[in-house]
């Protein structure tokens, strides 16, 4: 394998050196524009999933012109087969706390929430006690930023970030139209920065260790690394730091069980490998990487030849199903047409046939759905579906 | 809503009017809003409300046998709430434990890589007569 | 001059100002694009995502009600992606309505069904949803049937209800495939916060919303050779009845109306401007007496402002919402029920017909009448005193059912005693119509002279605004009316209930001075009632404005004191305003309700 990427364990996020008060002071004391230009410089993309470049982002809230602003950490990890989020907040709370600090400071913001999702209430207390502390410090050296956490009520599509924000404002939890984007309005219709808690602590550390250390690890157009939630299948599940654009095949080499038969990439928004095509599959922001290059909030989810990938697609469905926010037609509709078609094959009752009319209404989901919840759930559909044809059938 | 919830598990009526009328706004879209979370109960619970996660890598790891050993043992189904106000056994979506999979919550309490024998001592605690073990 | 950003629609160039969607701009070159959600009274939800379009250089279509238009725009209306992913959302939402469209109340009158017809859905390949679901329909109440299985979730209804009328009787419920509209807890529309107003069915685009109809009832009691049966017309009806029967907004129709309901065999044909007319003799002595009280007998006890009573929409709001100040509404029926009171009375008598065989039925731009009829109080003749209360658009299908060629058919005018008009009692069908009517009659009362303004035309009550404020100074009163002498009379008019709920909030802060307030609940007051013509918006409630005002000037009487039958009501029954039978017949009472 001449193009093969080896396998690279990487520690940054969770390294813990304890010196997260030398870094906030540090780095506040370097012009907003020098931030911006390092982050840029990195070419940190939004781990969350979209892989929007945090950079940019940050300097379009910066330009933004208001007198209040906010910072969101999105900690509403909801994507099924990730728990990264989690364990950053428990286990290095300090990094992301300075990085909303220095997100705020660069952006002019003076207030940070994290929203919590509900299922992680658990975490609250501890995080409570490291904001304490924190904006202890933060008074200290007279750098005024606040943090509260939000707790979540259930509800994956409030990962979405508007529909976050429209939670947060203690509404239904519906994504918005965009434009505006949260840039120019967010929270409470005053420009936000909302980044999701792993791009955080990549902030962290490129605040510490420069762009370039960071610019250098992965690939091109994704730079950096990486935690992957690894779930199914799999002798090691658990957390993982892995430099970027790997290909898949590696990862079922470290990973597997000796009888992966695909894997899930991205949750269950995300896409379904095959065996035949993991050594064609790179993973990283899209980009001119060869073969597919799958894009993710870093859920991997491993499944052995014992596993029906109909059970799955099935699972995925009712996930989506239930957790639509229900105000667009095909998100709403789509949603329960899928499930209920692909039953209605795998019953005998609906031609196989049917599972192209079901790809092309997926389509037309992602096309036409007002947020990313339908739009991707075209990505889980097809890639199962195309794939593993034959167990879709009666 | 939330701290609601946490003191009486469940919006009544009385409850969702009073927060319509503490911060003025109508008693529809308190009710609108509370049925769009799943953790925003409108319905009257037990004290402890389990939740099984059902999706897929924790369906993969034995979530059924889990479910049917906590349906066996306090004779409820799902969606269901024990005669003695105790308990209510609900499913939800990922929990993020999958790779200690099968998790449930009981209340904001964590238990992962449930097994039937598991899952059957972690509710004998729950259990306990004086009902102050785990609030 | 606002800015302009240039792009292009389906290849041709357009200029338009920054802010503007692509809808609008489509709008501007004459190309439709499809809406479901978007409504021109509401704001904008892009929710039902049929107003896609394609941007050239994006993957994802754009909604177009939705997206700003932006420099350098290259717009697909109709290409073959948008044609295609458009048809697929709208079988989606048919496999989610039960299309039974032949049994339908709003068959022929269904955004979705022309949707459906227009890109010609003849096959369902998706599964049907609707049989999946337990749907029931909530027919409680007297005004408004809610049936869910015809639901798209559009949520024009919940905004018209929260935007338009701030009344949030309707929400939106539970997420994903549950998501759905009701109420609070889900309770029947009965038993909420509803005003019965109606605006919720003007703004649905289907049929999941609608009026709850009493046409067979009126067939039956017009069949009834036992049974003489009477009909009153609301002002607002005729301006808009034509628009139902494929006339243009804005035509005026009274005296073909007439005729058809003469036609459709209705014993007597009458006109609510005639108690329209009596409600302004009545309120106005009531809002003169309370002024006497407040200023000549310093009673602090007397409820200031005094707010106007005609619209049942707005009277179970207040009583919903502001119930401390029901003290303050005028005591005045609205004139449906004062009509329905003396029909069964002062007109039964002098007809010599027995009240218990006369079916009174009334012509309604509105729902919240068939509530008001439905109150337990409006029993005061010794029965009930409307019985059916049919919106103008019931009856445009009688008309229709009775095969009449409203085209065709020739003018006439209504029946005696009980039927004439005045141009007074016309503008009630408008916002600040009672106002300006009420002012004509008693300003001449107070000072023997006509209105200062030109024409009788009170132009600072006329218009659209939301809320208007008007004062009038009293010069030279007749000796009666001394005290009044220097004193600026101040009102207000308010429609639609969001904006009574801002006068409301005013009035209770203490801001407002107001004496005299009027409001109506619907937008554009009773022309623009929840029983008339779908579709509304701004421009068709303007046209029918503006019919009704011409209607007034076509009057050679205008005002309300000068009603030759009012007169000889007063002379040969009532005797004074606010006198005994007056007060037995004419007045009411209010009830307190909860607000949440």
């Amino acid at each position: 394998m001449a193009n093969s990427h080896q396998l690279k364990r990487v520690d940054f996020i969770f390294r813990n050196e304890n010196d997260w008060e030398k870094i906030l002071s540090n780095t506040i004391k370097k012009k907003p524009e020098e931030l911006v230009n390092e982050l840029m410089s990195s070419e940190l993309k939004g781990r969350g999933g979209a892989g929007f470049p945090t950079g940019l982002k940050w300097k379009f809230t910066a330009e933004a012109k208001s007198e209040k602003k906010y910072v969101i950490c999105n900690a509403d990890e909801g994507e099924p087969g990730t728990f990264k989020d989690r364990e950053i907040l428990s286990r290095v709370p300090y990094k992301v706390l300075t990085a909303m600090a220095v997100c705020g400071y660069v952006t002019g913001a003076n207030e940070g929430f994290i929203y919590l999702r509900g299922e992680y209430k658990f975490l609250q207390p501890e995080l409570k006690k490291a904001i304490d502390e924190f904006e202890y410090y933060c008074n200290e050296i007279e750098f005024d930023f606040k943090i509260s956490v939000f707790m979540g009520s259930g509800a994956y599509i409030c990962g979405e970030e508007t529909a976050l924000m429209e939670s947060m404002e203690g509404k239904r939890g519906e994504p918005r139209n965009k434009p505006p984007f949260p840039s120019e309005s967010g929270y409470l219709g005053k420009p936000t920065v909302i980044n999701n808690v792993e791009t955080l602590v990549h902030t962290f550390t490129i605040f510490k260790y420069g762009a370039k250390k960071f610019y250098d690890l992965g690939v091109q157009y994704s730079r950096g690394t990486k935690l992957f939630s690894v779930s199914g299948d799999t002798p090691k599940p658990g957390i993982y730091e892995l430099e970027l654009g790997m290909s898949l095949q590696d990862f079922v080499y470290e990973f597997g069980d000796g009888d992966t038969k695909s894997v899930q990439v991205g949750g269950a928004s995300g896409f379904l490998v095959p065996r035949k095509k993991f050594k064609d599959a790179a993973i990283g922001f899209k980009g001119k990487l060869r073969g597919i290059s799958l894009p993710t909030g870093g859920s991997m989810m491993l499944f052995n030849s014992s596993r029906s990938m109909f059970n799955v697609l099935d699972n995925y469905l009712e996930f989506f199903r239930e957790e639509s926010c229900g105000q667009c037609t095909p998100c709403r509709v789509g949603c329960q047409q899928l499930l209920l078609g692909i039953k209605a094959v795998k019953r005998g009752d609906k031609p196989a046939a049917y599972l192209d009319k079901l790809i092309r209404l997926t389509e037309t989901m992602q096309y036409t759905a007002k947020c990313g919840l339908g739009q991707s759930v075209a990505n889980s559909f097809s890639s199962i579906v195309e794939n593993f044809r034959e167990e879709m059938i009666y | 809503m939330q701290g609601v919830v946490e003191r009486e598990s469940f919006l009544s009526e009385h409850s969702m009017v009073e927060i319509a009328r503490e911060i003025e706004i109508p008693a529809a879209d308190v009710y609108g809003t509370a049925t769009f979370y799943s953790f925003l109960e409108t319905k009257p619970t037990g004290k402890f409300i389990i939740r099984v996660c059902k999706t897929i890598t924790c369906a993969m790891k034995g979530k059924t046998q889990v479910l049917f050993a906590i349906q066996d043992m306090l004779k409820i189904k799902m969606g269901d709430t024990t005669p003695d106000k105790r308990f209510t056994l609900l499913e939800t979506n990922c929990l993020g434990w999958c790779h200690k999979a099968p998790a449930m919550l009981v209340n904001d309490d964590v238990y992962t890589e449930l097994t039937p024998e598991k899952v059957r001592d972690i509710l004998t605690k729950y259990m306990d007569k004086n009902g102050n073990f785990h609030n | 001059m606002s800015k302009k950003v240039n792009l292009t629609i389906n290849g041709f160039p357009v200029e338009i100002e920054t802010g503007k969607t692509i809808l609008e701009a489509a709008d501007s070159q004459g190309i439709t694009i499809p809406t479901l959600c978007y409504h021109k009274d509401l704001c904008v939800a892009g929710n039902c995502r049929v107003c896609i379009v394609e941007v050239t250089g994006q993957k994802r279509l754009s909604a177009a009600c939705a997206t700003p238009c932006e420099e350098g725009m290259e717009i697909l209306t109709n290409s073959l992606k948008v044609r295609n992913s458009r048809k697929h959302i709208i079988e989606l939402l048919l496999t989610e309505h039960n299309a039974d469209c032949t049994k339908c109340y709003r068959n022929g009158n269904c955004e979705l069904q022309t949707l459906a017809s227009e890109y010609k859905i003849m096959t369902q390949d998706f599964i049907e949803l609707v049989p999946l679901k337990k749907y029931s329909i909530d027919a409680y109440s007297p005004s408004i049937m809610k049936d869910d299985s015809k639901c798209i979730r559009c949520q024009r209804c919940v905004r018209t209800c929260a935007e338009l009328q701030g009344v949030n009787a309707l929400t939106v419920a539970h997420k994903g495939d549950e998501m759905k509209i009701t109420t609070f807890l889900e309770k029947h529309m009965r038993d909420v916060v509803c005003t019965n107003c109606g605006q919720c069915i003007n703004h649905c685009p289907t049929g999941a919303l609608v009026e709850k109809n009493y046409i067979e009832e009126v067939w039956e009691a017009i069949a009834n050779p036992k049974k003489h049966v009477v009909v009153q017309t609301a002002p607002a009806v005729r301006v808009g009845l034509g628009e139902e029967l494929g006339l243009p907004p804005g035509t005026r129709v009274t005296g073909k109306m007439v005729a058809a309901l003469k036609r459709l065999g209705f014993d007597s044909v009458l006109d609510t401007d005639f108690t329209a007319d009596l409600t302004i003799m009545e309120e106005g002595t009531e809002l003169l007496t309370r002024l006497k009280k407040a200023l000549v007998d310093k009673d602090e006890t007397v409820d200031l402002p005094m707010a106007t009573s005609c619209s049942p929409g707005w009277i179970k709001y207040i009583e919903h919402m502001y119930p401390e100040y029901l003290g303050n509404l005028s005591t005045c029926k609205s004139p449906q029920q004062m009509f329905g009171a003396l029909a069964k009375t002062y007109y039964a008598k002098a007809r010599n017909i027995e009240p218990d065989n006369i079916v009174s039925v009334s012509i309604m731009p509105c729902t919240a009448k068939k509530f008001e009829a439905w109150r337990p109080e409006m029993h005061d003749s010794g029965y009930r005193d409307v019985d059916y209360v049919l919106t103008t658009r019931e009856l445009a299908i009688l008309i229709k059912q009775a095969g009449l060629d409203f085209e065709k058919i020739e003018p006439v005018k209504y029946d005696r005693l009980m039927g004439d008009s005045t141009g007074a009692g016309v503008i009630f069908g408008a916002t600040g119509g009672v106002m300006e009517a009420a002012l004509r009659t008693v300003y001449e009362i107070v000072t023997g002279r006509e209105v200062p303004f030109d024409n009788l035309d009170i132009t600072p009550v006329r218009g659209m605004e939301g809320v208007r404020e008007a004062s009038i100074k009293i010069e030279n009163p007749v000796e009666d009316w001394a005290f009044l002498d220097g004193v600026e009379l101040k009102c207000a008019v308010a429609h639609g209930l969001v904006n009574a709920k801002t006068v409301m909030e005013s009035v209770k802060s203490g801001k407002a001075d107001y004496h005299f307030i009027e409001f109506m609940a619907c937008p554009g007051g009773c022309l623009g009632g929840g029983g008339q013509p779908i579709p509304t918006n701004p421009e068709i409630r303007k046209k029918r404005a503006e019919a009704i005002y011409a209607e007034d000037s076509s009057l050679t009487i205008r005002k309300s004191h000068e009603n030759p039958e009012v007169l000889k009501l007063y002379k040969d029954f009532l005797k004074e305003p606010l006198g005994e039978v007056s007060h037995h017949l004419l007045h009411t009472k209010y009830t307190k309700r909860q607000r949440y």
